[in-house]
């Protein structure tokens, strides 16, 4: 069985995870992997700093998308040109999307959905919003429609609320550290996602785990640097066993861990590296 | 530093441990006898647990169980409440208030406009400064890239509120027509047929029931900003040593200094301990060998994450404080005591060190 079967189980793969605990790696890693598998790939980037197409090497498409570039591109295709100039020009976005809250998320997927809907890739990976908006950001969609009753936002709402709930077509990718902290987080939003929202969740991807085997402290000289050291390793990957096994105990999904690397400076080879090494624990 | 602040700001990006950081400042803080009250925005649960609070923080400050000669209050921001506490704090007359309090699109703005949380932080800064109880008030920023919105944030709704939309919303109803007076608008009804006429109508009728407290609400945004940018205010930079964060360090001292405001210190927490070079030449048994790679590894971590933190030393000319990464997570009051120590003295207290 091929071990990263999980990247083709749904055409959008959505990657979230709190703020600092490596989401975009992590996208980059995961399309990297499947445009190594042959997969025709697309990494979309939602918070406007274009970072992706310099990590993900050769083979994989990238698309930035913002809001209002969205919601310009929305109206233009739905006959609303006029509509979406005068908002242009008149810069009340910030009020529209006020007025129905989510709008701009939802205008986001939307394209998202478009792009899957032409079935020109194998797999949309889509960077999630920054800081613990994925579930804002999820949840848009059914939010809106309970909000609104009628218009083009609704059955863009209603469309794209349907991918997400369709497990053949979307799946969310939790990213998150094995330590104490990101890993409650991790667990609080993995509920969020699939109790209330009813989002399929795949694997979830530890970043940065320190694997390796406990170093022999007992060979270094009591009160050495030596000693100290392989001390503090050894807590450290304690604590990165008992963490990711916490995690499964919870959550009883599939894990994928990345080693943590030397260096902390992401870039090409990092990418290749870690897409090489990617497998599924179970 | 911090005898000195009546009002401390931890700015930086998210995971970088600025909650934790702020509750280690405020226990230093009653240490030296101050009565320090602790915003936390987004706290993790076990930091709560912590700090000895173990049914979690609310939006009013609780006393904390520490021996010192001070106090230590924490409380978590909630947005919505404090919103709703400016609303009818201003509003003329009860009446108002619960028109604007029950209208569906006040609750969308007060849950989700961009930077309304900054702003009620930034409020609830103010009305912390204000409130006898305290003489210290250490606030945590949002955990986002913009986290220093918080310093525009109280203009925030002002210029919503003067915004040509606003006004068109205010034009005068022909007897309470609404629909009919939306209808008359060019510009709203395209709003409407993209959006709904039901949600523009709630808008119409916030808008029509916020009248009369654009002036109230200017005001008390004004004073927000002079409490931040007056001398007793200091911003203290949390980051990690890692390039991604130091980046957005950069970023948020830059506008500190855009603004006369400067960074009055710096911390980095979760470096990588540096037990410096292994000695000797490396040893021939795999065991041995592991252990002289591991301490030679974490050195050059350490070696390289100076190098990262270098670029901001270098545009802030401060040197900043470093909290090693620790073996474990912080999970009681001895951790984050220890965390105080190593923030304040360098060095962990003999007793924490477990």
């Amino acid at each position: 069985m091929n071990p990263l079967q999980f990247l083709t189980d749904a055409h959008v793969a959505i990657v979230a995870g709190k703020g600092g605990v490596g989401k975009t790696t992590v996208t980059a890693v995961l399309a990297r992997a499947a445009a190594d598998q042959g997969l025709r790939v697309l990494v979309v980037e939602l918070d406007g700093k274009p970072t992706l197409a310099s990590l993900v090497g050769a083979g994989v498409q990238c698309l930035a998308l913002t809001p209002p570039a969205a919601l310009a591109e929305y109206l233009q295709t739905h006959g609303l040109g006029r509509v979406a100039k005068r908002l242009a020009t008149s810069g009340v976005i910030e009020v529209v999307a006020t007025a129905a809250p989510g709008i701009d998320d939802i205008v986001v997927l939307g394209k998202i959905k478009q792009v899957e809907q032409s079935r020109s890739y194998d797999l949309i990976l889509v960077d999630g919003p920054a800081a613990g908006h994925a579930i804002t950001f999820l949840m848009a969609p059914a939010n809106l429609l309970k909000l609104v009753r009628g218009g083009p936002i609704r059955s863009q709402a209603a469309e794209v609320a349907e991918m997400l709930a369709d497990p053949a077509r979307s799946q969310v990718i939790l990213v998150t550290l094995p330590e104490t902290t990101p890993v409650n987080e991790a667990i609080e939003t993995a509920h969020s996602l699939n109790d209330d929202a009813g989002l399929r969740l795949g694997p979830i991807v530890v970043n940065a785990f320190d694997e390796g085997e406990d170093l022999q402290v007992d060979l270094a000289p009591a009160d050495s640097a030596l000693r100290a050291a392989a001390e503090f390793r050894n807590a450290r990957r304690e604590l990165h066993r008992h963490e990711t096994q916490r995690l499964t105990a919870t959550l009883q999904l599939p894990q994928v861990r990345l080693p943590l690397l030397a260096s902390s400076v992401l870039d090409v080879a990092s990418v290749a590296e870690l897409a090489a090494r990617l497998r599924v624990q179970s | 530093m911090m005898s000195a602040a009546d009002v401390v700001v931890c700015c930086g990006s998210g995971g970088v441990g600025k909650t934790t950081t702020a509750a280690a400042l405020g226990l230093q803080a009653a240490r030296d006898g101050r009565r320090c009250v602790v915003v936390t925005i987004d706290p993790a649960k076990r930091l709560a647990d912590a700090l000895g609070v173990p049914g979690g923080l609310t939006n009013d400050p609780i006393r904390l169980p520490i021996d010192s000669p001070g106090e230590l209050w924490a409380l978590m921001l909630d947005t919505a409440t404090t919103f709703d506490g400016l609303v009818t704090a201003n509003a003329a007359d009860p009446d108002q208030a619960t028109r604007i309090l029950t209208n569906g699109f006040y609750r969308n703005i007060a849950g989700s406009l961009g930077g309304t949380q900054e702003y009620m932080a930034a409020e609830r800064l103010l009305a912390l400064h204000l409130d006898d109880r305290f003489d210290l008030v250490i606030v945590d920023t949002p955990p986002t890239r913009n986290a220093l919105d918080f310093l525009d944030a109280p203009r925030t709704l002002a210029r919503f509120i003067d915004h040509p939309v606003f006004k068109l919303m205010m034009m005068p109803t022909r007897r309470g027509l609404r629909v009919l007076s939306i209808a008359a608008q060019p510009l709203l009804r395209s709003i409407g047929r993209v959006i709904g006429t039901e949600v523009l109508a709630d808008a119409v009728a916030f808008f029509q029931a916020f009248d009369g407290m654009q002036t109230g609400f200017r005001n008390r945004a004004d004073e927000v900003i002079d409490l931040l940018h007056g001398d007793t205010t200091s911003f203290v930079l949390v980051a990690s040593p890692r390039v991604d964060t130091i980046e957005e360090a950069r970023f948020f001292a830059r506008r500190l200094t855009e603004k006369d405001l400067g960074v009055a210190a710096i911390i980095v927490n979760r470096a990588t301990p540096d037990f410096g070079k292994p000695d000797g030449r490396r040893p021939r048994t795999a065991a041995k060998v592991a252990l002289f790679d591991n301490q030679a590894e974490l050195h050059t971590r350490a070696v390289a994450e100076h190098q990262y933190v270098a670029p901001l030393v270098a545009d802030t000319k401060r040197q900043p404080t470093w909290v090693p990464l620790l073996p474990g997570d912080v999970h009681d009051l001895d951790v984050l005591d220890q965390i105080r120590a190593l923030l304040f003295t360098g060095s962990a207290p003999a007793d924490a060190s477990q």
